[in-house]
């Protein structure tokens, strides 16, 4: 049987929803509360980590496959990039919050503060998603000499 | 038009690297259609920029709360010189890496390598330099293990300690100085250390710069990782590493750092001096006994990094002292021609050394021979620098070498002067070694079949070494004014940084 005991799996199904939208939670909120991109980031990571040592690597990698999780990695970071880039197309200043000059928002709302919550999101992506490849290919992945003399990285066998 | 240029040096490499990532990752013809095109730009960027000058604030805030890139002829001299040695990098990257599996990371890295060695020369705050600088050791460490063999491994993870003790030591530094001026801004620290004077923390601070820096530099009492990693890379990678990345975040930072920081005084001065010499001689002496093409080519970039610091440290030493101006400008003169000079032929020799590995498959210099019939461009291109590097004229390593022994002779250091040319005949000795085993002589045995290499990898060959032979001119005093000069008053100024920054705002 792959993963843990019933109970440890029941209760992470319980409490994974929580998390993962705890992680949002922050990462939205992070201009707002004490938090951010950063946080959030490690707090959603968290939570495929907590499936993937409850239910075993091919349930959380059938969640957000390696793949997927590479390619949010370089999206979060060119969302940062762009994000700073608006506001040197704009108004000529590299990271220039042109869009809290533009459309100032209510102090303490949840929209405010310009490209701030945008950053967040980027750096969220930029966090998470490379904390999870971490995770899962130091864990569950190593390197096997193939029959060509070529180096490989392949999943570790699981042993029943 | 400087503000609209500035940001890109970092905004350009660091997007091309990740736009690799995202969409190359099973063909390899994206990626090198991205990174060449970045490079080019980059490079074609720092050419248009070249006399510009400013200072720019990220964001639009002001220092010393804000970050502000700083931009004067110290950091357009190493933006070309950065950008130049990419863009020759990248073009040799697009045949020589066809044997490596997982392109897409090696462009992708070399990018954010790229990304942050222009941050590191643009920047005018201290921990943004830190943050740069780590963005481009990281990089680094992981392009020397890009081959995945145990040596490979084993050279980057010796780099990988002793870069992060490195990097930690730059840190503390970095807190003590903003423990005790209260400022992170390059500008506001100089201005705080000018009115307050150089207290003991200070000088402690300094001295963590001073190994900091020199281990991300290699000079010698730190140099011992740079013999193993720069050979374990990848060819273009060596040509990086020993061309700029030792002088982007270690040589240019450390100057930075005690000329426009602390400002000069004669004890850095000499430390600066003692270290030049130390680094020349030895390394030049633990160069001559190699038989490995590359790890005698990484020997004497320590050696050559020596000269840098000591033309450069020379000049500092001899302002601090009250001697004359204008022999302190030769040796800065002949200090950062060096640097220039050395960036040019020693990627070349790295670069060399990758094609005559990548068609005879051995870098040993013993089962070589008679190169020069079987490749007679990459031989005829090699011949060039090895001259160059030795100081033999017309080439440009003569006229930089030639300035730091003059300038060593007319401020009454006779005896730097004859260690200096002691150390140039050794250099020349090392170098006919590898000629005669490699270059002439019979065609050994192993050797029948080998073929000059692709267009593509000779090419930038061929550019370096054009550059070899024309580069004497910048000695000339029309063109010094031009090229130089706008660096030399950087170092000249010394202290005065401060007040230039402030008035630019």
């Amino acid at each position: 049987m792959k993963g843990m005991t019933i109970i440890v799996k029941t209760i992470t199904r319980w409490v994974k929803l929580f998390i993962f939208l705890f992680g949002i939670y922050v990462t939205l909120t992070g201009h707002l509360s004490p938090g951010g991109g950063f946080a959030g980031g490690v707090i959603l990571a968290c939570s495929f980590i907590l499936l993937t040592l409850a239910y075993g690597k091919e349930y959380a990698l059938s969640r957000l496959s390696l793949k997927t999780a590479k390619s949010l990695d370089s999206i979060g970071a060119l969302i940062f990039l762009l994000t700073a880039l608006i506001g040197m197309w704009v108004t000529n200043v590299f990271f220039d919050n042109v869009l809290q000059k533009l459309f100032p928002g209510t102090d303490f709302m949840l929209y405010s503060s310009g490209f701030i919550p945008l950053y967040n999101i980027g750096i969220c992506l930029k966090v998470g998603a490379p904390l999870f490849v971490t995770f899962i290919v130091m864990a569950a992945m190593r390197i096997r000499i193939n029959d060509k003399g070529e180096r490989e990285i392949i999943q570790e066998e699981e042993e029943e | 038009m400087m503000n609209s240029i500035l940001p890109l040096f970092v905004a350009i490499p660091l997007g091309a690297s990740f736009l690799i990532a995202l969409v190359s990752r099973k063909r390899k013809l994206p990626a090198d259609i991205i990174a060449n095109l970045s490079t080019l730009s980059l490079l074609v960027l720092s050419i248009i920029i070249f006399q510009a000058r400013g200072v720019y604030k990220i964001g639009g805030w002001l220092p010393p709360a804000g970050i502000n890139w700083v931009l004067d002829g110290f950091s357009n001299l190493f933006l070309v010189i950065i950008n130049l040695i990419s863009i020759c990098a990248t073009v040799f990257s697009i045949k020589y890496m066809k044997h490596y599996t997982g392109v897409y990371k090696y462009y992708s890295l070399f990018l954010l390598m790229t990304a942050g060695m222009n941050g590191v020369v643009l920047t005018g705050d201290m921990f943004n330099l830190f943050v740069f600088l780590e963005i481009a050791s990281i990089a680094s460490y992981a392009l020397v293990a890009f081959g995945g063999e145990h040596e490979e491994l084993e050279a980057s993870f010796k780099y990988l300690v002793l870069g992060s003790l490195g990097s930690i030591l730059i840190l503390l530094g970095i807190a003590l100085v903003y423990g005790m001026t209260g400022y992170l801004n390059m500008a506001s620290i100089s201005k705080a250390i000018s009115s307050s004077g150089i207290g003991q923390v200070h000088i402690f601070a300094a001295l963590l710069f001073i190994t900091g820096f020199g281990i991300k530099a290699a000079l010698v009492p730190f140099h011992s990782w740079l013999p193993d990693a720069h050979p374990s890379a990848p060819a273009p990678i060596s040509a990086m590493l020993s061309g700029v990345l030792i002088k982007a975040i270690g040589i240019y930072s450390l100057i930075r750092i005690f000329f426009n920081v602390f400002g000069m005084n004669s004890i850095f001065g000499g430390m600066l001096i003692g270290i030049g010499i130390l680094s020349m001689v030895i390394g030049v002496f633990l160069a001559v006994g190699q038989w490995d093409l590359k790890r005698l080519l990484a020997y004497h970039s320590i050696s050559q990094m020596g000269y840098v610091i000591l033309g450069i440290g020379l000049g500092g030493f001899i302002i601090a002292n009250g001697g004359s101006l204008i022999v302190a400008s030769l040796a800065f003169l002949g200090g950062l021609f060096h640097l220039l000079n050395h960036s040019v032929f020693k990627s070349l020799l790295f670069l060399c050394s990758g094609s005559i590995e990548n068609a005879t498959g051995t870098r040993q210099l013993k089962e070589m021979g008679g190169l020069l019939k079987k490749m007679p461009v990459t031989g005829t291109t090699c011949t060039i620098a090895s001259l160059s590097i030795a100081g033999v004229p017309p080439f440009n390593g003569f006229w930089s070498k030639l300035i730091i022994v003059i300038a060593a002779m007319q401020a009454g250091y006779y005896i730097i002067g004859f260690v200096t040319i002691l150390v140039s005949f050794v250099t020349l000795v090392s170098f006919l070694k590898v000629m005669r085993y490699s270059l002439w002589g019979p065609v050994s045995g192993i050797l029948a079949n080998v073929k000059e290499s692709p267009v593509l990898m000779v090419l930038p060959l061929v550019l370096l070494a054009l550059l070899c032979i024309g580069m004497g001119v910048i000695a000339l005093p029309g063109v010094t004014e031009v090229v130089l000069k706008p660096a030399i008053e950087v170092l000249v100024r010394g202290a005065e940084y401060a007040g230039y920054v402030f008035s630019q705002l």
